[in-house]
Protein backbone atom coordinates (compact mmCIF):
# COMPACT_ATOMS: atom_id res chain seq x y z
CA UNK A 1 0.00 0.00 0.00
CA UNK A 2 1.74 3.21 -1.09
CA UNK A 3 1.73 6.27 1.34
CA UNK A 4 -1.02 8.05 -0.19
CA UNK A 5 -3.32 4.86 0.06
CA UNK A 6 -2.48 4.38 3.78
CA UNK A 7 -3.95 7.92 3.65
CA UNK A 8 -6.56 8.33 1.53
CA UNK A 9 -7.79 5.00 2.10
CA UNK A 10 -10.55 3.95 -0.68
CA UNK A 11 -13.25 3.52 2.56
CA UNK A 12 -12.22 7.28 2.60
CA UNK A 13 -12.85 8.56 -0.60
CA UNK A 14 -16.04 6.81 -1.31
CA UNK A 15 -17.82 8.28 1.85
CA UNK A 16 -16.18 11.90 0.48
CA UNK A 17 -17.50 11.31 -2.85
CA UNK A 18 -20.00 9.44 -1.94
CA UNK A 19 -21.74 11.03 1.20
CA UNK A 20 -24.10 9.18 3.45
CA UNK A 21 -26.63 10.79 5.46
CA UNK A 22 -25.96 14.13 3.29
CA UNK A 23 -28.51 16.62 3.35
CA UNK A 24 -30.63 18.63 5.79
CA UNK A 25 -33.74 17.96 7.73
CA UNK A 26 -36.82 20.65 8.17
CA UNK A 27 -37.50 21.07 11.65
CA UNK A 28 -34.89 18.93 13.14
CA UNK A 29 -35.45 17.98 16.56
CA UNK A 30 -31.38 19.09 17.40
CA UNK A 31 -29.34 20.88 15.37
CA UNK A 32 -25.86 22.60 15.35
CA UNK A 33 -23.04 24.18 13.21
CA UNK A 34 -19.19 23.79 13.85
CA UNK A 35 -16.39 24.84 11.87
CA UNK A 36 -12.92 24.62 11.84
CA UNK A 37 -11.22 27.99 11.49
CA UNK A 38 -7.72 26.09 10.74
CA UNK A 39 -8.54 25.28 7.54
CA UNK A 40 -12.25 26.22 6.90
CA UNK A 41 -14.39 22.88 7.56
CA UNK A 42 -17.87 23.27 7.98
CA UNK A 43 -20.47 20.46 9.30
CA UNK A 44 -24.10 20.87 10.16
CA UNK A 45 -25.59 18.52 11.94
CA UNK A 46 -29.01 17.71 11.97
CA UNK A 47 -30.91 15.42 14.55
CA UNK A 48 -34.52 13.44 14.23
CA UNK A 49 -35.17 11.23 17.39
CA UNK A 50 -38.02 8.11 16.76
CA UNK A 51 -41.19 8.54 18.78
CA UNK A 52 -39.55 7.53 22.45
CA UNK A 53 -37.69 11.25 21.78
CA UNK A 54 -34.66 9.76 22.58
CA UNK A 55 -33.04 7.53 19.88
CA UNK A 56 -31.49 8.66 16.69
CA UNK A 57 -33.95 7.79 13.55
CA UNK A 58 -32.94 10.45 11.40
CA UNK A 59 -28.83 12.27 10.85
CA UNK A 60 -28.18 14.28 8.15
CA UNK A 61 -25.03 16.58 8.11
CA UNK A 62 -24.28 19.51 5.21
CA UNK A 63 -21.26 21.69 4.96
CA UNK A 64 -17.51 21.71 2.60
CA UNK A 65 -13.90 20.80 3.87
CA UNK A 66 -11.80 18.38 3.07
CA UNK A 67 -11.58 14.67 2.69
CA UNK A 68 -11.12 13.86 6.46
CA UNK A 69 -13.62 15.98 7.65
CA UNK A 70 -16.42 15.21 5.82
CA UNK A 71 -15.68 11.19 5.31
CA UNK A 72 -15.43 11.53 8.79
CA UNK A 73 -18.46 12.85 9.34
CA UNK A 74 -20.48 10.70 6.92
CA UNK A 75 -19.08 7.21 8.45
CA UNK A 76 -20.71 8.94 11.96
CA UNK A 77 -23.84 8.92 10.60
CA UNK A 78 -24.01 5.39 9.87
CA UNK A 79 -22.08 4.94 13.67
CA UNK A 80 -25.09 6.71 15.36
CA UNK A 81 -28.22 5.65 13.63
CA UNK A 82 -30.50 4.06 16.19
CA UNK A 83 -28.53 4.91 19.14
CA UNK A 84 -30.14 6.74 21.72
CA UNK A 85 -28.90 10.47 23.03
CA UNK A 86 -26.80 9.36 25.89
CA UNK A 87 -25.30 6.64 23.63
CA UNK A 88 -23.84 9.23 21.42
CA UNK A 89 -22.91 11.86 24.19
CA UNK A 90 -20.89 9.34 25.66
CA UNK A 91 -19.65 7.81 22.73
CA UNK A 92 -15.57 7.73 22.71
CA UNK A 93 -13.90 9.63 20.05
CA UNK A 94 -11.49 6.46 19.67
CA UNK A 95 -14.41 4.39 18.21
CA UNK A 96 -14.81 6.89 14.89
CA UNK A 97 -11.15 7.25 14.53
CA UNK A 98 -10.73 3.15 14.20
CA UNK A 99 -13.71 3.68 12.16
CA UNK A 100 -11.25 6.14 10.19
CA UNK A 101 -8.72 3.92 10.42
CA UNK A 102 -5.66 6.31 9.61
CA UNK A 103 -2.79 7.71 11.16
CA UNK A 104 -3.65 11.52 11.69
CA UNK A 105 -2.04 14.99 12.59
CA UNK A 106 -3.00 16.56 15.47
CA UNK A 107 -4.43 19.59 13.07
CA UNK A 108 -6.19 16.72 10.81
CA UNK A 109 -7.72 15.07 13.84
CA UNK A 110 -9.41 18.30 14.42
CA UNK A 111 -10.64 17.49 11.00
CA UNK A 112 -11.80 14.13 11.41
CA UNK A 113 -13.47 15.10 14.94
CA UNK A 114 -15.54 17.96 13.74
CA UNK A 115 -18.33 15.93 12.83
CA UNK A 116 -18.75 14.18 16.15
CA UNK A 117 -18.00 17.32 18.12
CA UNK A 118 -20.63 19.03 16.57
CA UNK A 119 -23.45 16.33 16.77
CA UNK A 120 -22.20 16.01 20.52
CA UNK A 121 -23.05 20.20 21.04
CA UNK A 122 -26.10 19.52 18.78
CA UNK A 123 -27.48 16.50 21.32
CA UNK A 124 -26.02 18.48 24.06
CA UNK A 125 -28.61 21.82 23.26
CA UNK A 126 -31.42 19.41 22.61
CA UNK A 127 -31.48 17.16 25.36
CA UNK A 128 -29.01 18.78 27.68
CA UNK A 129 -26.57 16.03 27.45
CA UNK A 130 -23.11 16.14 28.80
CA UNK A 131 -20.57 17.65 26.21
CA UNK A 132 -17.71 15.98 25.19
CA UNK A 133 -14.89 16.25 27.47
CA UNK A 134 -12.19 16.47 25.06
CA UNK A 135 -14.06 20.22 23.89
CA UNK A 136 -11.67 22.26 26.19
CA UNK A 137 -8.62 20.62 23.23
CA UNK A 138 -10.79 22.09 20.70
CA UNK A 139 -9.69 25.98 20.99
CA UNK A 140 -9.83 26.70 17.21
CA UNK A 141 -12.91 24.90 16.93
CA UNK A 142 -16.23 27.42 16.48
CA UNK A 143 -18.99 26.26 17.21
CA UNK A 144 -22.00 28.48 16.46
CA UNK B 1 27.66 36.17 0.24
CA UNK B 2 25.89 34.01 -2.43
CA UNK B 3 25.51 37.00 -5.08
CA UNK B 4 27.32 37.70 -8.51
CA UNK B 5 28.96 41.42 -8.11
CA UNK B 6 27.93 44.10 -10.05
CA UNK B 7 25.03 43.17 -11.85
CA UNK B 8 22.96 41.79 -8.54
CA UNK B 9 21.58 38.73 -10.10
CA UNK B 10 20.60 36.66 -7.54
CA UNK B 11 21.60 32.83 -7.72
CA UNK B 12 19.33 31.15 -5.77
CA UNK B 13 21.13 27.69 -6.26
CA UNK B 14 23.98 29.51 -4.33
CA UNK B 15 21.82 30.93 -2.07
CA UNK B 16 20.45 27.88 -0.86
CA UNK B 17 23.78 26.89 0.30
CA UNK B 18 23.90 29.39 3.12
CA UNK B 19 19.98 27.15 4.78
CA UNK B 20 21.05 24.82 7.16
CA UNK B 21 17.23 23.81 6.87
CA UNK B 22 17.87 22.20 3.34
CA UNK B 23 20.51 20.11 4.65
CA UNK B 24 17.79 17.52 4.89
CA UNK B 25 15.17 15.26 3.07
CA UNK B 26 10.69 15.15 4.03
CA UNK B 27 9.55 12.39 4.00
CA UNK B 28 12.62 10.94 1.58
CA UNK B 29 12.15 13.56 -0.58
CA UNK B 30 14.02 16.82 -1.21
CA UNK B 31 12.52 19.84 0.60
CA UNK B 32 11.06 22.11 -1.32
CA UNK B 33 9.75 24.97 0.68
CA UNK B 34 7.06 27.00 -0.58
CA UNK B 35 5.44 28.53 2.29
CA UNK B 36 7.85 31.73 3.12
CA UNK B 37 5.17 34.03 3.25
CA UNK B 38 4.08 32.65 6.46
CA UNK B 39 7.73 32.62 7.87
CA UNK B 40 11.08 32.42 5.72
CA UNK B 41 13.85 30.20 6.54
CA UNK B 42 17.16 31.23 8.40
CA UNK B 43 20.52 31.86 6.92
CA UNK B 44 23.16 30.60 8.72
CA UNK B 45 24.71 33.87 9.44
CA UNK B 46 21.85 35.12 11.19
CA UNK B 47 21.80 31.77 12.88
CA UNK B 48 25.59 32.89 13.83
CA UNK B 49 25.13 36.42 14.80
CA UNK B 50 22.23 35.42 17.41
CA UNK B 51 24.81 32.67 19.05
CA UNK B 52 28.00 35.03 19.14
CA UNK B 53 25.59 37.73 20.58
CA UNK B 54 24.44 35.53 23.39
CA UNK B 55 28.09 33.61 23.52
CA UNK B 56 30.33 36.79 24.21
CA UNK B 57 28.34 39.93 24.77
CA UNK B 58 25.06 38.95 26.42
CA UNK B 59 24.11 40.77 29.03
CA UNK B 60 20.59 42.71 30.21
CA UNK B 61 20.90 46.74 28.01
CA UNK B 62 20.77 49.87 29.20
CA UNK B 63 21.77 51.39 32.14
CA UNK B 64 24.56 48.80 32.80
CA UNK B 65 28.02 50.08 33.65
CA UNK B 66 29.71 46.92 32.97
CA UNK B 67 31.71 45.77 29.97
CA UNK B 68 29.04 43.38 28.74
CA UNK B 69 26.10 45.69 29.16
CA UNK B 70 27.88 48.16 26.81
CA UNK B 71 28.31 45.84 24.07
CA UNK B 72 24.87 44.25 24.36
CA UNK B 73 23.40 47.80 24.59
CA UNK B 74 25.44 48.51 21.70
CA UNK B 75 24.39 45.70 19.42
CA UNK B 76 20.47 46.23 20.00
CA UNK B 77 21.14 49.87 19.43
CA UNK B 78 23.27 48.84 15.91
CA UNK B 79 20.38 46.87 14.96
CA UNK B 80 18.19 49.37 15.39
CA UNK B 81 20.39 51.79 13.17
CA UNK B 82 20.53 49.17 10.70
CA UNK B 83 16.19 48.74 10.60
CA UNK B 84 15.79 52.61 10.28
CA UNK B 85 18.74 51.90 7.10
CA UNK B 86 16.71 49.37 6.09
CA UNK B 87 13.53 51.96 5.72
CA UNK B 88 14.93 55.09 5.09
CA UNK B 89 13.32 56.29 7.93
CA UNK B 90 14.74 59.87 8.89
CA UNK B 91 15.24 59.34 12.21
CA UNK B 92 16.36 56.17 14.49
CA UNK B 93 14.37 57.35 17.25
CA UNK B 94 10.95 56.21 15.35
CA UNK B 95 11.80 52.50 15.03
CA UNK B 96 10.06 50.90 18.33
CA UNK B 97 11.40 47.17 18.68
CA UNK B 98 8.20 45.17 18.81
CA UNK B 99 6.91 41.32 18.61
CA UNK B 100 6.03 41.22 15.04
CA UNK B 101 4.09 43.10 13.30
CA UNK B 102 0.51 42.13 14.70
CA UNK B 103 1.93 44.15 17.96
CA UNK B 104 3.54 46.75 15.62
CA UNK B 105 -0.15 47.44 14.67
CA UNK B 106 -1.86 47.03 17.86
CA UNK B 107 0.45 49.40 19.25
CA UNK B 108 -0.90 51.45 16.71
CA UNK B 109 -4.51 50.80 17.27
CA UNK B 110 -4.54 51.20 20.97
CA UNK B 111 -2.43 54.13 21.42
CA UNK B 112 -3.26 56.23 18.41
CA UNK B 113 -6.45 54.89 17.97
CA UNK B 114 -8.02 54.90 21.88
CA UNK B 115 -6.76 58.56 21.99
CA UNK B 116 -7.62 59.44 18.61
CA UNK B 117 -11.10 57.87 17.65
CA UNK B 118 -14.14 58.35 18.57
CA UNK B 119 -17.83 57.85 17.80
CA UNK B 120 -19.00 58.68 13.96
CA UNK B 121 -15.19 58.24 12.82
CA UNK B 122 -14.31 55.83 10.07
CA UNK B 123 -11.39 53.49 9.43
CA UNK B 124 -11.23 52.20 6.37
CA UNK B 125 -9.18 48.80 5.96
CA UNK B 126 -8.96 46.95 2.37
CA UNK B 127 -10.98 43.48 1.83
CA UNK B 128 -7.20 42.29 1.09
CA UNK B 129 -6.25 42.28 4.49
CA UNK B 130 -4.13 40.31 7.17
CA UNK B 131 -6.08 39.38 10.10
CA UNK B 132 -3.46 41.68 12.03
CA UNK B 133 -4.33 44.70 10.16
CA UNK B 134 -7.87 44.04 10.20
CA UNK B 135 -9.03 42.73 13.90
CA UNK B 136 -7.03 45.39 16.30
CA UNK B 137 -8.87 47.82 14.05
CA UNK B 138 -12.19 46.51 14.12
CA UNK B 139 -11.81 45.62 17.96
CA UNK B 140 -10.54 49.56 18.84
CA UNK B 141 -13.41 50.99 16.38
CA UNK B 142 -15.94 49.09 17.93
CA UNK B 143 -14.70 50.49 21.31
CA UNK B 144 -14.85 53.69 20.57
CA UNK B 145 -18.01 53.61 18.67
CA UNK B 146 -16.27 54.51 15.11
CA UNK B 147 -17.09 52.84 12.25
CA UNK B 148 -15.04 50.19 10.10
CA UNK B 149 -15.88 50.43 6.17
CA UNK B 150 -14.32 48.34 3.27
CA UNK B 151 -11.67 49.23 0.53
CA UNK B 152 -13.10 46.19 -2.15
CA UNK B 153 -11.47 44.19 -4.14
CA UNK B 154 -11.50 43.93 -8.16
CA UNK B 155 -12.36 40.46 -9.90
CA UNK B 156 -8.29 40.24 -9.96
CA UNK B 157 -7.92 40.86 -6.30
CA UNK B 158 -6.31 44.16 -6.63
CA UNK B 159 -7.73 47.31 -4.88
CA UNK B 160 -10.65 49.04 -6.20
CA UNK B 161 -9.31 52.26 -6.26
CA UNK B 162 -12.65 53.59 -7.63
CA UNK B 163 -14.61 52.92 -4.46
CA UNK B 164 -12.15 56.01 -2.97
CA UNK B 165 -14.78 58.72 -3.62
CA UNK B 166 -17.86 56.67 -1.97
CA UNK B 167 -15.76 56.01 1.17
CA UNK B 168 -14.95 59.48 1.33
CA UNK B 169 -18.48 60.21 1.25
CA UNK B 170 -19.09 58.31 3.64
CA UNK B 171 -18.05 60.00 6.80
CA UNK B 172 -14.69 61.40 9.21
CA UNK B 173 -12.15 59.04 7.81
CA UNK B 174 -9.41 59.23 10.88
CA UNK B 175 -7.50 56.40 9.51
CA UNK B 176 -6.83 54.11 6.67
CA UNK B 177 -4.84 51.48 7.20
CA UNK B 178 -3.90 48.34 4.11
CA UNK B 179 -0.89 46.39 3.61
CA UNK B 180 1.75 46.93 1.05
CA UNK B 181 1.93 42.97 -0.31
CA UNK B 182 -1.62 40.90 0.22
CA UNK B 183 0.07 37.45 2.20
CA UNK B 184 -2.64 35.68 0.56
CA UNK B 185 -2.66 36.64 -3.51
CA UNK B 186 0.30 38.47 -3.56
CA UNK B 187 -0.87 41.84 -4.82
CA UNK B 188 1.08 44.47 -4.29
CA UNK B 189 -1.10 47.44 -3.59
CA UNK B 190 -0.40 51.04 -4.48
CA UNK B 191 0.74 52.32 -1.16
CA UNK B 192 2.00 55.95 -2.17
CA UNK B 193 -1.39 56.66 -3.68
CA UNK B 194 -3.57 55.35 -0.58
CA UNK B 195 -1.52 57.22 1.55
CA UNK B 196 -1.55 60.61 -0.36
CA UNK B 197 -5.38 59.51 -0.45
CA UNK B 198 -5.67 58.74 3.65
CA UNK B 199 -3.62 62.56 3.92
CA UNK B 200 -6.57 64.47 1.53
CA UNK B 201 -8.97 63.01 4.33
CA UNK B 202 -7.34 63.99 7.10
CA UNK B 203 -6.54 60.10 8.34
CA UNK B 204 -2.82 58.63 8.93
CA UNK B 205 -2.40 55.90 6.80
CA UNK B 206 -0.92 52.72 8.66
CA UNK B 207 0.84 50.40 6.47
CA UNK B 208 1.59 46.72 7.12
CA UNK B 209 4.67 46.02 5.53
CA UNK B 210 5.18 42.68 7.04
CA UNK B 211 4.67 40.79 3.52
CA UNK B 212 6.59 43.82 1.28
CA UNK B 213 9.23 44.31 3.60
CA UNK B 214 11.40 41.03 3.14
CA UNK B 215 10.70 41.28 -1.06
CA UNK B 216 11.03 44.36 -2.23
CA UNK B 217 13.59 48.16 -0.86
CA UNK B 218 11.09 50.00 1.20
CA UNK B 219 11.90 53.81 1.68
CA UNK B 220 9.17 55.03 3.98
CA UNK B 221 9.82 58.44 3.07
CA UNK B 222 9.01 58.28 -0.49
CA UNK B 223 6.00 56.13 0.76
CA UNK B 224 4.16 58.98 2.65
CA UNK B 225 2.59 56.68 5.57
CA UNK B 226 2.49 57.75 8.93
CA UNK B 227 3.21 54.10 10.40
CA UNK B 228 4.95 51.26 8.75
CA UNK B 229 4.95 47.41 10.81
CA UNK B 230 7.62 44.53 9.64
CA UNK B 231 7.88 41.10 11.61
CA UNK B 232 11.28 39.52 11.67
CA UNK B 233 10.42 36.13 10.95
CA UNK B 234 9.46 36.95 7.23
CA UNK B 235 12.54 38.54 6.33
CA UNK B 236 15.03 36.31 7.47
CA UNK B 237 15.51 36.79 10.78
CA UNK B 238 14.27 35.17 14.04
CA UNK B 239 10.59 34.94 15.55
CA UNK B 240 10.33 37.36 18.04
CA UNK B 241 10.92 40.16 16.80
CA UNK B 242 9.22 42.76 14.30
CA UNK B 243 9.86 46.76 14.25
CA UNK B 244 7.45 49.44 14.46
CA UNK B 245 8.17 52.92 12.32
CA UNK B 246 5.90 55.71 12.44
CA UNK B 247 6.44 59.55 12.18
CA UNK B 248 7.89 61.01 15.64
CA UNK B 249 5.77 63.41 16.08
CA UNK B 250 2.38 61.38 16.35
CA UNK B 251 4.85 58.88 18.16
CA UNK B 252 6.10 61.26 20.70
CA UNK B 253 2.14 62.99 21.38
CA UNK B 254 1.17 59.10 21.76
CA UNK B 255 0.22 57.70 25.31
CA UNK B 256 2.42 54.70 25.61
CA UNK B 257 1.37 50.98 24.46
CA UNK B 258 2.42 48.60 27.48
CA UNK B 259 4.08 50.12 30.76
CA UNK B 260 6.22 48.95 33.09
CA UNK B 261 10.09 48.59 33.08
CA UNK B 262 12.30 50.73 31.12
CA UNK B 263 9.94 52.96 29.49
CA UNK B 264 9.81 55.41 32.18
CA UNK B 265 11.78 58.59 32.98
CA UNK B 266 10.57 58.68 36.59
CA UNK B 267 8.46 56.65 38.98
CA UNK B 268 6.71 58.46 41.83
CA UNK B 269 3.52 57.13 43.90
CA UNK B 270 1.87 60.63 42.71
CA UNK B 271 3.03 59.95 38.82
CA UNK B 272 4.80 58.48 36.01
CA UNK B 273 6.71 60.17 33.29
CA UNK B 274 7.69 58.51 29.97
CA UNK B 275 10.61 58.20 28.91
CA UNK B 276 12.14 59.51 25.32
CA UNK B 277 11.22 57.98 21.69
CA UNK B 278 11.45 54.91 21.47
CA UNK B 279 11.57 53.63 24.86
CA UNK B 280 8.45 54.93 25.76
CA UNK B 281 7.10 52.16 23.29
CA UNK B 282 9.47 49.00 24.66
CA UNK B 283 8.26 48.31 28.19
CA UNK B 284 10.07 45.58 29.63
CA UNK B 285 13.33 43.72 28.85
CA UNK B 286 13.39 43.92 24.67
CA UNK B 287 14.30 40.91 22.64
CA UNK B 288 17.61 41.90 22.52
CA UNK B 289 19.53 38.42 20.55
CA UNK B 290 16.39 38.77 18.26
CA UNK B 291 17.08 42.28 17.39
CA UNK B 292 20.74 41.62 16.72
CA UNK B 293 19.65 38.46 14.68
CA UNK B 294 17.13 40.87 12.56
CA UNK B 295 20.20 43.09 12.05
CA UNK B 296 21.73 40.72 10.50
CA UNK B 297 19.15 39.16 8.48
CA UNK B 298 19.16 42.70 7.09
CA UNK B 299 23.40 42.57 6.49
CA UNK B 300 21.99 39.12 4.64
CA UNK B 301 19.04 40.75 2.77
CA UNK B 302 20.89 44.03 1.99
CA UNK B 303 24.15 42.21 0.42
CA UNK B 304 21.71 39.88 -1.87
CA UNK B 305 19.97 43.17 -2.70
CA UNK B 306 16.29 43.67 -2.39
CA UNK B 307 16.16 44.56 -5.92
CA UNK B 308 17.41 41.29 -6.86
CA UNK B 309 15.01 39.93 -4.90
CA UNK B 310 12.10 41.15 -5.88
CA UNK B 311 13.06 40.50 -9.52
CA UNK B 312 13.87 36.92 -8.19
CA UNK B 313 10.64 36.10 -7.03
CA UNK B 314 8.58 38.03 -9.88
CA UNK B 315 10.14 35.47 -12.55
CA UNK B 316 9.26 32.72 -10.41
CA UNK B 317 6.07 33.83 -10.10
CA UNK B 318 5.71 34.34 -13.79
CA UNK B 319 6.94 30.87 -14.03
CA UNK B 320 4.40 28.79 -11.24
CA UNK B 321 1.96 30.69 -12.50
CA UNK B 322 2.42 29.25 -16.44
CA UNK B 323 3.38 25.82 -15.19
CA UNK B 324 -0.08 26.29 -12.79
CA UNK B 325 -1.72 26.68 -15.62
CA UNK B 326 -0.82 23.47 -17.00
CA UNK B 327 -2.59 21.76 -14.34
CA UNK B 328 -6.18 20.33 -14.81
CA UNK B 329 -9.09 21.91 -12.62
CA UNK B 330 -7.07 24.78 -11.21
CA UNK B 331 -8.00 27.79 -10.37
CA UNK B 332 -5.51 30.57 -9.67
CA UNK B 333 -6.41 33.77 -7.93
CA UNK B 334 -4.60 37.08 -8.04
CA UNK B 335 -3.05 39.52 -10.43
CA UNK B 336 -1.04 39.03 -12.87
CA UNK B 337 2.77 38.38 -12.59
CA UNK B 338 4.22 41.61 -13.55
CA UNK B 339 1.66 43.17 -10.19
CA UNK B 340 2.08 40.99 -7.70
CA UNK B 341 5.03 39.67 -5.47
CA UNK B 342 6.16 35.22 -5.16
CA UNK B 343 2.92 34.56 -4.19
CA UNK B 344 0.50 32.29 -5.75
CA UNK B 345 -2.79 31.00 -4.28
CA UNK B 346 -5.29 28.55 -6.58
CA UNK B 347 -7.61 25.70 -5.90
CA UNK B 348 -8.23 22.17 -7.67
CA UNK B 349 -11.77 22.02 -8.42
CA UNK B 350 -13.26 19.39 -5.86
CA UNK B 351 -10.22 18.50 -3.31
CA UNK B 352 -10.03 20.57 -0.73
CA UNK B 353 -6.54 22.70 -0.06
CA UNK B 354 -5.95 20.36 3.12
CA UNK B 355 -6.04 17.49 0.97
CA UNK B 356 -3.62 18.78 -1.71
CA UNK B 357 -1.60 19.92 0.99
CA UNK B 358 -1.32 16.71 2.85
CA UNK B 359 -0.40 14.86 -0.22
CA UNK B 360 2.01 17.15 -1.30
CA UNK B 361 3.78 16.78 1.98
CA UNK B 362 3.96 13.75 1.30
CA UNK B 363 5.95 14.11 -1.26
CA UNK B 364 8.62 17.03 0.44
CA UNK B 365 6.66 19.82 -0.90
CA UNK B 366 5.57 22.22 1.60
CA UNK B 367 2.78 24.84 1.18
CA UNK B 368 0.18 26.67 3.12
CA UNK B 369 -3.62 25.30 2.96
CA UNK B 370 -6.59 27.37 4.66
CA UNK B 371 -7.38 30.90 4.97
CA UNK B 372 -4.04 32.43 5.47
CA UNK B 373 -6.01 34.86 8.41
CA UNK B 374 -7.50 36.00 5.69
CA UNK B 375 -11.13 35.48 6.36
CA UNK B 376 -12.91 38.73 4.54
CA UNK B 377 -10.90 37.96 1.40
CA UNK B 378 -12.01 34.02 1.43
CA UNK B 379 -15.42 35.28 1.89
CA UNK B 380 -15.09 37.69 -1.29
CA UNK B 381 -13.13 34.93 -3.20
CA UNK B 382 -16.28 32.58 -2.22
CA UNK B 383 -14.18 29.71 -1.04
CA UNK B 384 -13.08 28.68 2.80
CA UNK B 385 -9.62 28.33 1.61
CA UNK B 386 -7.10 27.93 -0.91
CA UNK B 387 -3.74 26.68 -1.72
CA UNK B 388 -0.65 29.25 -1.56
CA UNK B 389 2.54 28.78 -2.53
CA UNK B 390 5.02 31.42 -1.81
CA UNK B 391 8.84 32.17 -2.63
CA UNK B 392 11.82 33.90 -1.61
CA UNK B 393 15.21 34.32 -2.27
CA UNK B 394 16.13 31.06 -1.76
CA UNK B 395 13.24 29.28 -4.27
CA UNK B 396 14.08 27.40 -7.21
CA UNK B 397 12.55 26.75 -10.41
CA UNK B 398 13.22 23.06 -9.55
CA UNK B 399 10.64 23.56 -6.36
CA UNK B 400 8.17 24.99 -8.17
CA UNK B 401 8.65 21.71 -11.00
CA UNK B 402 8.14 19.39 -7.67
CA UNK B 403 4.99 21.01 -6.84
CA UNK B 404 3.29 20.82 -10.11
CA UNK B 405 4.79 17.17 -10.06
CA UNK B 406 3.40 16.94 -7.03
CA UNK B 407 -0.28 17.90 -7.79
CA UNK B 408 -0.47 15.74 -10.44
CA UNK B 409 -0.02 13.00 -7.71
CA UNK B 410 -2.68 14.49 -5.95
CA UNK B 411 -4.94 13.78 -8.89
CA UNK B 412 -4.14 10.46 -9.10
CA UNK B 413 -5.42 10.22 -5.46
CA UNK B 414 -8.30 11.59 -5.87
CA UNK B 415 -9.57 10.14 -9.40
Amino acid sequence: MSEFEQMYREVILDHYKNPRGHGTIEGADAEADGQNPLCGDEVSIYVAFGDDGETIDEVKFSGRGCAISQAATSMLTEMVQGKTATEVAVLDKDELLDEIGIQLSPVRLKCALLGLTTLKVALHRAKGTPLPEGLAGFDELELS
Amino acid sequence: MAVTEGTKKLDAHAVRADFPIFDQTIHGKPLAFLDSAASSQKPRQMLDAMNEFYETSYANVHRGVYELAERATAALEGSREKVRVFLNAPDVREIVFVRNATEAINLVAYSWGLANLGPGDVVVVSELEHHSNFVPWQFIAGRVGARLALLPLTDEGELDLSALDGLAREGRIKVVATNQVSNSLGTINPVERLAAWAHEQGAIFVCDAAQSAPHMAIDVQALGADFVAISGHKMCGPSGVGALWGRAELLQAMPPFLTGGHMINSVRVEKTTWGELPHKFEAGTAPMAEAVGLGAAIDYLSAAGLDAIHEHEQKLAAYALGRLAEVPGITLYGPPAERRAGIVSFNIEGIHPHDVAQILDMQGVAIRAGHHCCQPLMHRLGVAATNRASFYLYTVREEVDQLVDGLATVHKVFA
